[in-house]
């Protein structure tokens, strides 16, 4: 195993891309996520890969279908403003059937924002990336091991769905430094893409890697084949991490950065006897609708913590549907809530509970 | 001792940053839990920096301090924004040669230490912060001296290991003061 190291979040993303076998990275540098890319133009030359700095976000995501295309695998990185420019390349790689990894590092929106840590791009990343129906695989990390760990799973899923994934982060966890354990490297595994646009050298058919369908029949059948795949995601992976949920009557909903500062709020919480929990969602899309699901009995109120004005929570809303109340708690534009912030909700809805 | 925050403030280019590393490192040797969380935004040379160094036995909740167990502090702008959040029975260290005011709390610990002063006189012009983390180590004991070395060791990297001696011998005057 390697050695524990204390590496910065943003660093821990783009050395776990090559430990997967990432050997491409085109993007553009934008604060709270530029140390990804700088620690890829220093590494990437180095191992046989390619790091390019392009003219513009809308250029690297472009860069990134081609590379998709051609069956290797492909990463980007950003932050908000950047996802925006990146919307349309985004959705012709999901209407190409293309893997690839696309990071963002939140910060607050809209707009130019600012550059400290947010999480207003649920409702982007989840629902509503671009044009067209489709969806991302969309994994939030909490501590930069998880981000490790994650980096991995996103491009194997996405590999295997043919489909492009998102790791939502933000400045905090971007920028901070913890302990990790990097995986083994993996040598990159291009050759199982049979549907790539490789090169053959006329041993087969072509391959044909495309977004257009001007027949309606024949795209509707494509995505309606696509939804099949995404129910069957649903059905499989949807992933969540419970926090001393078994026996509460609160039950917190929130992931990333913020599920970090509830973690805090509730261990305060239980020091006052209230009996508080949590549910953190680790992929957002799809939404762990199962494991909120299986609390909805014994909670007598959920709350939803976010860095936005609230967005997660419609969705934690739809599971519960109105079995119990569902309240909100956040902050937006790069405030960072503070426990006992979040520690004055919990006190306030119990209450109302008793 | 199970959790402690800590919070490191001064002047950009003080080595602030670099404290909280050296400590985070430390802890990491330690075995503990332990998350380092820098200020970032359009900083610069003499702008303000601080960061968040948070140790537990347990996984680290939120890595932004808030409210310090304590505060390392090494400028005025520092000591007058974060003094008011350090907790009560709490300890804010200064560096006395560059802030010249007294703590006006009464229900918090303050020590002073002559940090770049001390350094400057023993030829280690810029170690301040490591002579300030010495005295940290002193008065919190959050790691062994074994550890705080080999977190000061990890914190280098190999093209500038001619520095460790310099910064080993500030860590020491920061104990002996």
């Amino acid at each position: 195993m390697n050695e524990k190291v204390l590496m910065k979040g943003n660093e821990a993303i783009a050395e776990a891309a090559i430990a997967a076998g990432c050997r491409h990275f085109f993007g553009y540098p934008i604060t709270p996520q530029t140390e990804v890319a700088a620690y890829m133009s220093k590494r990437m030359p180095k191992i046989g890969g390619v790091y390019l700095q392009a003219e513009s976000e809308v250029a690297s995501i472009n860069m990134v279908l081609g590379a998709g295309a051609a069956g290797v695998r492909v990463m980007t990185s950003t932050s908000s403003p950047g996802i925006s420019l990146m919307a349309e390349g985004i959705s012709y790689i999901a209407g190409s059937d293309v893997p690839c990894l696309i990071v963002n590092v939140q910060r607050g929106g809209p707009g130019l924002g600012g550059i400290q840590p947010s999480q207003a791009d649920y409702f982007q990343a989840t629902k509503s990336t671009a044009h067209g129906d489709f969806h991302m695989l969309v994994f939030a990390p909490s501590t930069v091991q998880e981000t490790v760990d994650m980096i991995a799973m996103a491009f194997d899923l996405g590999d295997k769905y043919r489909m492009p994934t998102m790791v939502l982060s933000d400045g905090m966890l971007g920028q901070m430094m913890e302990p990790v354990v990097l995986p083994e490297p993996r040598e990159p595994d291009n050759d199982s893409k049979d549907w790539a646009i490789s090169g053959h050298k006329g041993k087969r058919e072509h391959n044909v890697v495309n977004s257009l369908y001007i027949n309606p029949q024949e795209l509707e059948t494509l995505v309606k084949a696509r939804f099949e795949k995404y129910a069957e995601i649903k059905e499989n992976h949807q992933i969540a991490e419970e926090y001393l949920a078994d026996d509460a009557d609160i039950i917190i909903v929130a992931y990333g950065s913020s599920s970090r500062v509830s973690r805090s709020a509730i261990d305060a919480a239980r020091k006052q006897g209230i009996k508080v929990g949590m549910i953190r969602p680790i992929t957002l899309w799809p939404f762990p609708e199962k494991a909120i699901e299986k609390h909805v009995g014994h909670a007598k109120a959920f709350l939803s913590v976010e860095m936005s004005m609230g967005q997660m929570v419609e969705d934690v809303r739809l599971v519960v549907n109105g079995r119990a109340p569902v309240e909100f708690y956040g902050r937006t534009g790069g405030v960072i809530p503070t426990p006992n912030e979040v520690l004055e909700q919990i006190v306030r809805i119990n209450g109302g509970v008793q | 001792m199970s959790d402690l925050n800590v919070l490191f403030a001064g002047f950009g280019g003080q080595g602030i940053l670099f404290s909280g590393k050296v400590m985070a490192y430390a802890a990491m040797m330690e075995g503990k839990e332990l998350s380092w969380l820098p200020s970032y935004g359009p900083e610069m040379r003499g702008g303000t920096a601080s960061c968040s160094v948070c140790i537990s036995d347990k996984a680290i909740g939120s890595p932004l301090v808030v409210n310090p167990d304590v505060l390392v502090v090494m400028n005025l702008p520092s000591l007058e924004k974060f003094e008011n959040d350090v907790v009560p029975g709490g300890i804010i260290i200064i560096d006395s040669s560059i802030v010249h005011k007294e703590v006006a709390r009464t229900d918090v610990r303050v020590v002073y230490v002559d940090a770049s002063r001390i350094a400057e006189e023993n030829g280690l012009k810029g170690a301040a912060n490591m002579v300030m983390l010495g005295r940290l180590f002193k008065e919190t004991g959050f790691c062994s001296a074994e550890n705080l070395d080999l977190g000061l060791q990890k914190s280098i990297p190999a093209r500038k290991a001619n520095l460790l001696e310099s910064n080993r011998k500030a860590i020491a005057l920061g104990i002996e003061s």
